[in-house]
């Protein structure tokens, strides 16, 4: 009987018969290894992903149960909503032609508005009983389950065509990816119920800061969801805007601020836009951080616009970016987000100070959504 | 919607069985190792004991790792704070969010400390506390 008494005697290198064996299995693996390790690290890199499509099967499901549950408490429908909402989570919008690029961003404008306006009319129908602030924020909330069932199909694409044709690179982008992916979709998971709501997110840093200085002021209604105020800072006058709240909303702040400087027939010192910027790993949440230029993300047709009346105008555009990680932003606001803002509005009025005179009219734009933020 | 993923990721019963047939194994050869300890035949006790506590050790570890995992969504409700504010005399006041509840919403209700109808909602937040919060990286 092999014992250990007997390989301390014979050592590993020798003629033993343990040797022996170890050499073989060794010669074994390696040749296994030679000619299988490829697939063996695919099919390693597929079970990691089918773990995570899993996950995100879960999301979507759960993404969808909650927006039709919505849909019945809110809206109390005559009929069942859910083939509506199926229906509504598989919508899709073509971009417009870039080949020939002049115009895209009328043409993308024209395509977003109606798409916004298909949205909003097909939510009133699924929940006829809900108010305007709650149409906002069921839309939303399907807007995000919408959201998780495109980032699940596609990459259950992925995960079948990778398995389908045993292809290591097919498997691996995706695999690579994933990680990134996945905070997405946590993140779009985490805002559904805040969406449904009403609660204030992350994203709406910027309009709560533009609502802090418009409180208690009179405020008119301007291009399409936006609220306007003038209000008396540091001897200027400031005209201060955001979205309308508290309904899920971002507005279009780029036609008011080309219409307040239009208005004004350019007589505009300066304009500050605040909003919510991702922050980088190693950067604190409500880092504050200031520069030059157009803070608004999206499909940039409103950044596009206050770039263009600017530049006719000569209006120089600053920004203040409050930092925070793409999960904060679609999920109810952080304290430390919800802290910072008194710094921004310190630094508003300093930068206001320091560039623009006694009586000059400036312009305030607190960007971003403006959920469960009234005015 | 159709599906092609499996509904959940189920255990294989060879591989549950191979886990088990491989403990019961373990647990003989710890058996066999004492006793030859006993009979005064220490090298073979010391090769059962070896074998024996290592294959114990890696049929537990994958026992535990055939052990379903809940699976965390994230959709979990973080807990809100609504802050009222009383716009005559400052007085503040701190509770749970309710459904309805937004930025600068005027209350109904009076105010504990001065019983003017000012109140409104000064702030809706949520705190995470320190020990989820992840850790700062080094070189922050």
């Amino acid at each position: 009987m092999l014992t250990l008494h007997t390989i301390a005697l014979d050592g590993l290198g020798g003629d033993s018969l343990l040797s022996w064996i170890l050499q073989i299995v060794f010669l074994g693996i390696f040749v296994v290894f030679m000619f299988y390790g490829q697939r063996i690290q695919m099919y390693i890199m597929i079970r990691e992903v089918e773990g995570s499509l899993f996950k995100l099967r879960m999301m979507r499901d759960e993404g969808r149960k909650m927006a039709i549950a919505a849909i019945n408490e809110i809206g109390k429908p005559q009929v069942d909503p859910t083939a509506q909402v199926d229906r509504f989570l598989e919508y899709f919008a073509i971009t417009p032609v870039d080949l020939d690029p002049a115009g895209i961003i009328w043409r993308l404008e024209h395509l977003l508005d109606v798409a916004d306006k298909r949205f909003k009319d097909d939510v009133r129908l699924m929940a006829p009983q809900a108010n305007e602030t709650q149409i906002y924020n069921l839309e939303m909330t399907l807007g995000a389950a919408s959201v998780l069932n495109v980032i699940y199909k596609i990459i259950r694409h992925f995960y079948l065509l990778g398995k389908k044709t045993l292809s290591l690179y097919i498997i691996m982008q995706v695999q690579m990816v994933l990680p990134l992916i996945m905070k997405e979709a946590e993140a779009h998971a985490s805002g559904l119920k805040a969406f449904q709501l009403g609660q204030p997110i992350g994203d709406g840093a910027g309009a709560m800061v533009a609502a802090k200085l418009m409180h208690n002021y009179e405020k008119t209604k301007v291009e399409k969801d936006i609220v306007v105020a003038k209000v008396p800072i540091e001897g200027r006058t400031a005209y201060v805007l955001k979205a309308e709240g508290p309904g899920a909303n971002v507005g279009k702040p780029g036609e008011a601020i080309k219409q307040i400087i239009e208005q004004n027939e350019g007589k505009i010192s300066l304009a500050i836009l605040i909003d919510a910027a991702g922050k980088l790993e190693g950067e604190k949440i409500g880092e504050v951080a200031e520069g030059v230029g157009v803070v608004i993300g999206g499909p940039e047709v409103d950044k596009y616009k206050v770039e263009e009346t600017a530049l006719k105008y000569k209006v120089p555009v600053n920004a203040i970016a409050i930092k925070e990680d793409v999960g904060d932003a679609i999920s109810p606001m952080r304290k430390e987000i919800f802290d910072a803002l008194d710094g921004v509005i310190e630094r508003i009025k300093r930068v206001i100070r320091e560039r623009t005179k006694e009586g000059d009219f400036v312009i305030i734009a607190g960007i971003g959504n403006s959920i469960g933020i009234g005015q | 919607m159709e599906t092609t993923v499996p509904v959940a990721r189920r255990v294989s019963p060879f591989l549950l069985a191979i886990i088990m047939i491989t403990l019961v194994l373990s647990l003989v050869s710890i058996y066999q190792g004492i006793d030859a300890y006993t009979q005064d035949k220490p090298e073979n006790g010391s090769l059962f004991l070896t074998m024996g506590v290592t294959t114990l050790a890696i049929s537990t570890y994958l026992l535990f790792q055939t052990k379903k995992r809940v699976l965390k969504l994230g959709m979990e409700m973080p807990p809100l704070t609504t802050t009222l504010e009383c716009q005559k005399c400052g007085f503040k006041n701190v509770r749970d969010f309710q459904r309805g509840d937004y930025i600068f919403k005027q209350l109904e209700e009076q105010c504990p400390k001065c019983n003017e109808k000012a109140m409104s909602i000064g702030s809706i937040f949520r705190e995470i506390k320190e020990k989820e919060k992840t850790k700062e990286p080094r070189y922050s």
